[in-house]
């Protein structure tokens, strides 16, 4: 394990410990973070630089299937940002969907030390464990795609919940997951088996006898009841349509007054009516959250510039497939997803990206509670993650952000309220909303903080006034104890950790499942859940009601 | 009957790239074989049946000469690190495992890396990038497919349970009669044992399936063909839009494509064509593509070399970073126009198949190779190493057709160390040499070793 160490002289920014931007000491040992150490400990000079916990991603699309088919078919978008190695790290490609290596590297390279994948086919979750297994640096975990399992849909038309219940726990235990994620509800049957068409509406009935609003409360109230650390991540249906505003509240209010995550919110909070040009109802979702403390979300971010949309929203990617008019993935995952893949380009003179843009800037602006409205550009759906330095001037500097506003559609912007936005995110705000507000939601005790028994992930940045540049490059990272940059150089390397949970069940419900199995999956039961050797490195994160 | 047996069940086989797993595999563990595969199909039996291990055989050796493994990999790391161009080849007949171990290799040595992809599917590789692909699991074909067309292959000899178990006699969730459920069409130049399975059979001029392929295209989004389509195809235009008709109106129709599409005349073309045409269908229904794959992990060996990489096969490192460009880093090409000057081979035998100029320079070049048995290629070979066989010796990960990630239950235990592990000895290895040349160099700093990964 990692030697003892002292950062001295650092303003510590760590929002979950009420510290705002204190001059203060942080002493590490054994990869954790300690009350002293002793006298011979190594010491970091942080003098005229900031500390942080290490950035926690809730809300991004790094390794798995979809993933990887998405890195396979763009070399167009890996030969203009190649990722040399060092002697001591691994080479690799970045572009939108960079190859692994890169990706815990540069995640690294922007002071994250956690991110989850947010949504993995469970037939994929071999995949997913053995590219996290090649993902350096970074602390990691997923979200298993339940809400169109075909068999878990069976039980709850079937109104056998106990069975639902404990079948869920068995998929995420099979899996080796953090949580369950829902991907446009119900519309996975329209689209596969019904000539690729959809479902519209949270009420709507589908053939199967399901609406959308019965899955998400059913997974809802199965994932309080089991107490995971994580409440079920949602992604509405209708994402991206005119109006779809109406949708997502209603999401939201399926859950009462348990958890919810919503995820990559900004895409789903849309005015106007179908088929014509959206407005903004940032004020409308912003309020319903603000007032309502059991929803978490992450704002999904849209950045000008190339992106991938990967989704397990088969229907979107289609559609959208037919404004880029190029290339096209659609992938279906048997009794368990759809998922299609887009090369996209948001462009600042198009009406619709930049009202996306701005309605992810309004979100982020009129949140009252900044602890729930986490940051996110869904990567690389909105676009890279690369792009969070930028994103982070963008709430820091009002005077930046009104340069930008000048180069894009202005008849977006009317249609919003951005530009009567004044507001300035603090430090303690952005170490908010890349932090602790993410590892609050998340349930992870020990990340997004700097109290003593929290993991040893912590960033120190040169304190600068451009915010981009200074959150571009973090002068030191240290992951569970060992600093991995030093002086801004890559000096060792390091594998992190899969974070999943482990809900207990019946062993009887795998009876039950069997059956399904045999008739309708291609592969033998026995051969499906993920066995123990794919972990490696992993911490199990405690369910249960506290 | 032998006495001393075990039972595996639900083991997978990895002769081609059906890798079923529901093999019941009866081993006799006194003679270290497999005396029955239930469940298996003709090549499958012969995979597990022919398995046996020649225990005498050298696990390793150089220059012909036996030696212990760890002077072996010595050996094969001093060879690769001392190399200007070497490159890695093979890879779709090992571990996921294994593949991982490869190119971290190949990367720290600044090498070439290059699967078997390049010479069977690599031109379906390049329509992906071009085009995209619908596709699906295999089971969702089972499930629901009520047309499905197989273009170029043979499956019935060359992936037997193809059928069966996958595409058309299978009950599934909305095809619960089966085959009664489903219109089969196979389109191919010449009669086949597969031509039985087929409701409708399309026999285009050898060389014109790019031509088919897009007047399919014009057809289905209601163009007009010109008149002389059936001489310069050979298949008359009633039958083309006849089969235009059905992929339209169809509930999931799949094309299914092989090394009669990707290897004849047009290559990445036909593929393209291929691809473009299942995805034009969705507009009308719903509609996926897949190739038929070959090798037991060859998509494994796509999916490893994609993910650290950026690119499935053709990749060099010389710069430090991966850059692909299949024509010039293809193993093919290495070899033939003289670039590799030491190679490492795993798990193929490229100096029995390969052209012959590039075959020549193979064997002109120090070569590492690590085989089950003795090959054309390893009889040559500076480093050879004797490794356990994937599947019957030694678990691992290996990747289905349709990207479906399968755990290996081994049989019974080799005396050979598996690939996996021959190759992170040689990774480490490679790694301290590598380290000590930087600091050779005259680099300084505040440095620790890394572990590999």
């Amino acid at each position: 394990m990692s030697a003892a160490m002292r950062i001295v002289n650092g303003k510590v920014y760590d929002p979950a410990n009420n510290i705002d931007g204190k001059i203060k000491e942080i002493c590490i040992q054994d990869g954790r973070i300690v009350d002293s150490v002793p006298e011979d400990a190594t010491i970091i000079d942080a003098q005229g630089m900031v500390v942080m916990p290490g950035g926690v991603d809730i809300h991004c699309h790094i390794a798995g299937p979809k993933v990887n088919a998405a890195r396979k078919l763009q070399p167009e978008d890996h030969r203009h940002d190649v990722h040399p190695g060092t002697p001591f790290t691994r080479s690799g490609t970045g572009g939108t969907v960079p190859s692994t290596f890169a990706t815990g590297y540069r995640y690294a390279t922007l002071g994250y030390t956690t991110a989850m994948e947010a949504a993995v086919t469970p037939i994929g979750a071999r995949h997913t464990l053995e590219e996290f297994h090649d993902t350096p640096v970074i602390d990691k975990g997923f979200y298993v795609l339940l809400g169109e399992n075909i068999f878990l849909q069976n039980l709850l038309r079937e109104k056998r919940m106990e069975e639902f219940n404990e079948a869920v726990a068995w998929w995420i235990n099979a899996t080796k997951a953090y949580t369950v994620k829902l991907v446009n509800p119900g519309g996975d049957e329209p689209w596969k088996g019904k000539k690729n068409s959809n479902v519209s509406d949270i009420d709507e009935k589908t053939d199967e006898g399901l609406t959308p609003r019965q899955i998400i409360e059913a997974f809802i109230k199965s994932v309080d009841k089991q107490g995971f650390p994580h409440p079920p991540h949602i992604h509405c249906n209708n994402l991206g349509h005119s109006g779809n505003y109406i949708t997502t509240l209603e999401t939201m209010k399926t859950a009462g007054d348990m958890r919810a995550h919503i995820a990559h919110i900004q895409f789903h909070s849309y005015g106007g009516e179908l088929g014509k040009n959206p407005v903004s109802k940032a004020a409308e979702i912003v309020e319903y959250v603000d007032n309502h403390p059991n929803i978490t979300c992450d704002v999904g971010q849209v950045m000008f510039g190339k992106s991938t949309i990967m989704t397990a929203d088969a229907p979107l990617a289609y559609v959208l497939k037919g404004h880029t008019k190029g290339k096209w993935v659609n992938a279906d995952t048997e009794c368990e997803s759809g998922c299609g893949i887009v090369p996209f380009n948001y462009q600042e003179h198009i009406y619709m990206h930049t009202l996306q843009w701005a309605i992810g800037l309004e979100i982020f602006l009129m949140a009252k509670d900044p602890w729930r409205v986490i940051l996110s550009t869904d990567h690389p759906n909105g676009g890279s993650f690369m792009n969070y330095p930028k994103l982070i001037k963008l709430l820091m500097d009002k005077a930046f952000r009104h340069e930008e506003m000048k180069r894009v559609n202005q008849s977006a912007l009317e249609n919003c309220s951005l530009r009567d936005l004044d507001r300035e995110f603090t430090l303690n705000e952005i170490a908010i909303i890349t932090r602790a507000g993410p590892a609050r939601a998340l349930g992870l005790k020990n990340k997004g903080h700097l109290g003593v028994g929290a993991d040893a992930d912590i960033t120190i940045y040169d304190e600068m006034d451009d915010k981009e540049m200074m959150f571009n490059a973090p002068r030191y990272v240290i992951k569970s104890g060992n600093t991995i940059i030093g002086n801004h150089e890559f000096i060792t390397d390091f594998i992190g950790k899969l974070l999943h949970i482990s809900p207990e069940y019946d062993k009887k419900i795998e009876e039950v499942v069997q059956p399904f199995f045999e008739s309708y999956y291609s592969i033998e039961f026995s051969n499906y859940a993920v066995d123990d050797h794919y972990l490696h490195d992993h911490e199990v994160i405690a369910t249960g009601k506290a | 009957m032998a006495e001393n047996t075990k039972i595996i069940e639900n083991a997978t086989c990895t002769f081609c790239g059906c890798v079923c797993d529901d093999m019941i595999l009866t081993v006799d563990l006194d003679e270290k074989k497999i005396i029955k595969s239930k469940n298996a199909c003709v090549l499958g039996r012969a995979w597990f049946a022919e398995h046996t291990i020649d225990e005498d055989a050298p696990a390793a050796m150089i220059d012909g000469k036996e030696v212990s493994v760890e002077e072996a990999i010595e050996e094969a790391a001093q060879t690769l690190t001392k190399a200007k161009f070497p490159i890695t080849y093979g890879l779709s007949d090992t571990t996921c495992e294994a593949q991982r171990q490869a190119v971290a290799i190949t990367d720290r040595i600044k090498g070439n890396i290059d699967t078997t992809t390049s010479v069977c599917h690599g031109p379906s590789g390049l329509a992906f990038q071009g085009v995209g692909e619908s596709t699906s699991t295999l089971g969702e074909v089972k499930n629901r497919a009520d047309l499905v067309i197989y273009w170029g292959g043979n499956p019935a000899e060359s992936h037997p349970r193809h059928f069966g178990r996958y595409a058309v006699t299978p009950k599934g969730m909305f095809t619960p009669r089966g085959k009664k459920d489903r219109t089969v069409v196979l389109v191919d130049v010449r009669k086949t044992k597969s031509s039985p399975v087929a409701d409708i059979l399309i026999r285009p001029k050898p060389g014109k399936d790019f031509e088919v392929l897009w007047a399919l295209r014009a057809l289905v989004k209601g163009k007009k063909l010109s008149d002389d389509i059936e001489e310069r195809t050979g298949v008359p235009l009633e039958v083309l839009q006849d089969l235009s008709d059905r992929m339209k109106n169809c509930r999931f129709g799949v094309l299914f494509f092989g090394m009669g599409l990707t290897m004849t005349r047009g290559r990445h073309f036909n593929s393209g064509a291929l691809l473009a045409l299942a995805t034009d269908l969705n507009e009308f229904t719903h509609f996926v593509a897949k190739p038929v794959r070959g090798h037991g992990n060859v998509t494994g060996a796509d999916n490893v070399v994609s993910w650290q990489t950026g690119y499935p096969f053709g990749v060099n490192f010389s710069r430090g970073y991966p850059r692909f460009n299949p024509g010039e880093f293809t193993t093919v090409d290495t070899l033939a126009n003289g670039h590799a000057d030491a190679a490492m081979i795993i798990a193929s035998d490229p100096a029995s198949n390969f052209p012959k100029k590039a075959i020549q320079h193979l064997k002109s070049i120090p070569v590492v190779v690590l085989d089950t048995k003795m090959t054309e290629t390893s009889k040559d070979a500076h480093v050879a190493f004797r490794t356990s066989t994937y599947g019957i010796n030694t678990s691992g990960t290996v990747y289905r057709m349709d990207d479906v990630p399968i755990t290996l239950r081994p049989a019974f235990e080799s005396p050979f160390p598996d690939d996996e592990s021959i190759l992170k000895g040689i990774n480490k290895r490679v790694n301290e040499l590598m380290l000590a040349k930087h600091y050779a160099s005259g680099a300084s700093g505040e440095v620790k070793v890394a572990a590999p990964i």
